[in-house]
């Protein structure tokens, strides 16, 4: 395990060439609609898991409602689009904006508690979310749903195709990799990091808890937000049974079983426990009970998920540092 | 006043078997410090249950409702004895406790759902007595058995926690779980007698409530597994009394939502009223403020 995570860092930069290559051929690759299907919806999960893991795996505050925010954006996108005729593209973004809004209000309150105060917290706010979605009904038109969401467009540029929007998905997962793990590199992302590790500890080192957790639950918010609205404009019908506390499980496993405050884990984590309910179709009913025996075992096995314990800066830092070392005795 | 004395005995009823859940979570959350999402999924378990041996025994209610109660009370030990205790012994982290319940809830959910099929379920109400009339206010006899019930058992539980031995090893292990193996009390024993008295007690819970409804369906352990979690930090999460008065604050609270304001709502309401409270007071009704340590 050791000598394999060495050479994943050693060759990091052809395997993420790589990685890119086969993301960007599989459509062509694979052009029938059901594989682009999978692959989209992979994505998708992707991205969510992303913005999941920036709250659970990087800050460390187990957070149930995930599905809310995503909800959230969803609604936001699809009553914006159909009833006010808003273009695309601003519904887009003020379905990110709203879902980060929401972050914000519920964080207020919410980000002073402790460990499993949050945790209920979050996931008695799915449930409210849920019950207003599925009541409110001049807004959101109840357990019917919206239908008809248009597809976007940006720019006079429209997308329609399943490739197209694979291609849509595949561009915003980019770019909240690129957020996620810029953001972790950089002084916040320490500083959340350190909150993790100990908020006391933090809180002495002249670190704003408050403050970071805050920017963390809202940009995670944010993200799954926009997650939502893609999901909206994609399926073009969404419901409140699609946001529901089931769904924020399954989207905690996926963070967990990839790996806690690992990105390539949560990339794993999404796309293998997304195509495992393709894979399993005929097992379909048994899905939400193979998931439970995955948790409980991985648990036993492997607390920290795939890759959470394994740290790629850390191996490099080492083998850099094992090298030079090497050179200094040559000389 | 009519409608309201009605709705706040209404309320109480259901709310007392809020409380009875919340008590077995908070208990297990007191020595172990451990969200048990598997909870709810026991109150399910045990209706199921006793449903299934009831047709299974020939008709026979109480024989069905006491092997009910030891199956479900030997699921929550198992619980505990296949999975929990085994991380204990690892020294995983606190995380990974809430996480195997998380998976034990979705596995005893999913089987059940397997089982039975997902469609709702009649359940016999075995003590379909009539009703009783108190001035211009209705009590039917399922609401008084299920609030005798309630009220005996917080009684001889508050016994149990606070006056003999096992008690005071439980309370012991919930101050300092080594300090408490240091003194002689086999800790292993007392979360086993923890998780078995959660499952009994989600389990009589569950059998009072499909008695009360007459129906049983799936989806009754997730939304009880919230309103428990609602119940227990709204009292202050690990404190007896604070389970008690929580969930019967939350079940008055939700009645009242469905008769005043709306009926759709009723579970939001109560959940904002949680959200307010825990703004005023963190630490719950009854909770003490907790001192962090690094």
């Amino acid at each position: 395990m050791e000598k394999f995570c060495e050479k994943l860092v050693r060759y990091r930069v052809p395997l993420l060439i790589l990685a890119c290559v086969v993301a960007v051929a599989f459509p062509f690759v694979f052009p029938s609609k059901y594989f682009i299907r999978i692959g989209t919806v992979c994505l998708m999960y992707v991205m969510i898991t992303l913005s999941l893991n920036l709250m659970v795996g990087y800050m460390g505050q187990m957070s149930f409602g995930h599905a809310a925010f995503m909800g959230i954006g969803a609604y936001t996108a699809a009553i914006l689009t159909t009833t006010y005729d808003v273009p695309f593209f601003v519904a887009f973004i003020l379905a990110g904006v709203v879902a980060g809004l929401f972050g914000l209000l519920l964080g207020l309150p919410v980000l002073k508690l402790k460990g499993y105060y949050f945790t209920i917290i979050t996931m008695v706010f799915c449930e409210i979310v849920r019950v207003v979605e599925l009541n409110w009904m001049s807004l959101t038109r109840g357990p019917l749903g919206i239908m008809a969401i248009p597809k976007p467009s940006f720019l006079g540029f429209e997308i329609t195709t399943p490739r197209q929007f694979y291609f849509m998905i595949l561009v915003l997962v980019a770019l909240s990799t690129l957020v996620v793990s810029n953001l972790m590199k950089s002084r916040v992302g320490y500083a959340i990091l350190a909150i993790r590790d100990d908020e006391l500890a933090a809180e002495a080192m002249g670190i704003h808890v408050f403050r970071y957790k805050m920017i963390v639950f809202i940009l995670s918010s944010l993200l799954v937000g926009l997650a939502g609205a893609f999901y909206a404009t994609y399926t073009s019908y969404i419901d409140p049974s699609s946001f529901a506390a089931a769904q924020s499980n399954d989207m905690l496993v996926m963070v967990i079983f990839g790996g806690l405050g690992n990105t390539v884990g949560s990339f794993i984590g999404a796309i293998s426990l997304s195509i495992l309910p393709e894979a399993l179709r005929d097992l379909a009913q048994y899905r939400q009970l193979i998931y439970g025996v995955l948790l409980v075992l991985l648990m036993m096995v492997k607390p920290q998920g795939l890759l959470g314990d394994i740290n790629f800066k850390y191996i490099r830092q080492r083998m850099e540092h094992r090298e030079k070392s090497k050179e200094a005795a040559n000389e | 006043m009519r409608v309201f004395f009605q709705q706040l005995i209404n309320g109480i009823t259901i709310g007392s078997t809020y409380a009875l859940v919340s008590i077995g979570f908070t208990m297990v959350f007191g020595v172990l410090e451990l969200t048990n999402f598997a909870n709810g999924s026991l109150y399910m378990l045990g209706a199921y249950l006793s449903l299934m041996l009831y047709s299974a025994t020939g008709m026979n209610a109480f024989l069905a409702f006491f092997i009910s109660i030891i199956l479900t009370g030997g699921v929550g030990y198992l619980l505990d004895r296949l999975a929990l205790r085994r991380l204990r012994n690892k020294k995983a982290p606190k995380l990974t406790g809430l996480i195997t319940t998380l998976g034990m809830s979705m596995i005893i959910d999913n089987t059940i759902m397997l089982a039975f099929g997902s469609e709702t379920k009649p359940f016999p109400n075995h003590f379909d007595f009539g009703r009783i009339e108190i001035g211009s206010v209705v009590i039917s006899w399922v609401q008084i058995i299920i609030l005798a019930t309630a009220l005996t058992l917080m009684l001889i539980l508050s016994f149990v926690v606070y006056k003999t031995k096992i008690g005071k090893a439980m309370r012991c292990t919930s101050q300092n779980a080594e300090a408490a193996r240091l003194m002689g009390i086999s800790v292993n024993r007392v979360i086993a007698f923890t998780f078995i008295i959660s499952g009994v007690l989600a389990c009589i819970s569950g059998n009072l409530v499909g008695m009360y409804y007459q129906t049983v369906d799936i989806t009754m352990g997730a939304s009880i597994g919230m309103k428990t979690f609602a119940s227990a930090i709204l009292g202050g999460v690990g404190v007896l009394p604070g389970a008690m008065v929580g969930g019967l604050v939350v079940g008055v609270i939700e009645t009242f939502a469905a008769g005043y304001i709306s009926s759709g709502y009723r579970d939001a309401i109560s959940f904002v009223v949680l959200i307010l409270v825990l703004l005023i007071k963190p630490s719950g009704l009854f909770g003490s403020k907790q001192i962090n340590k690094v």
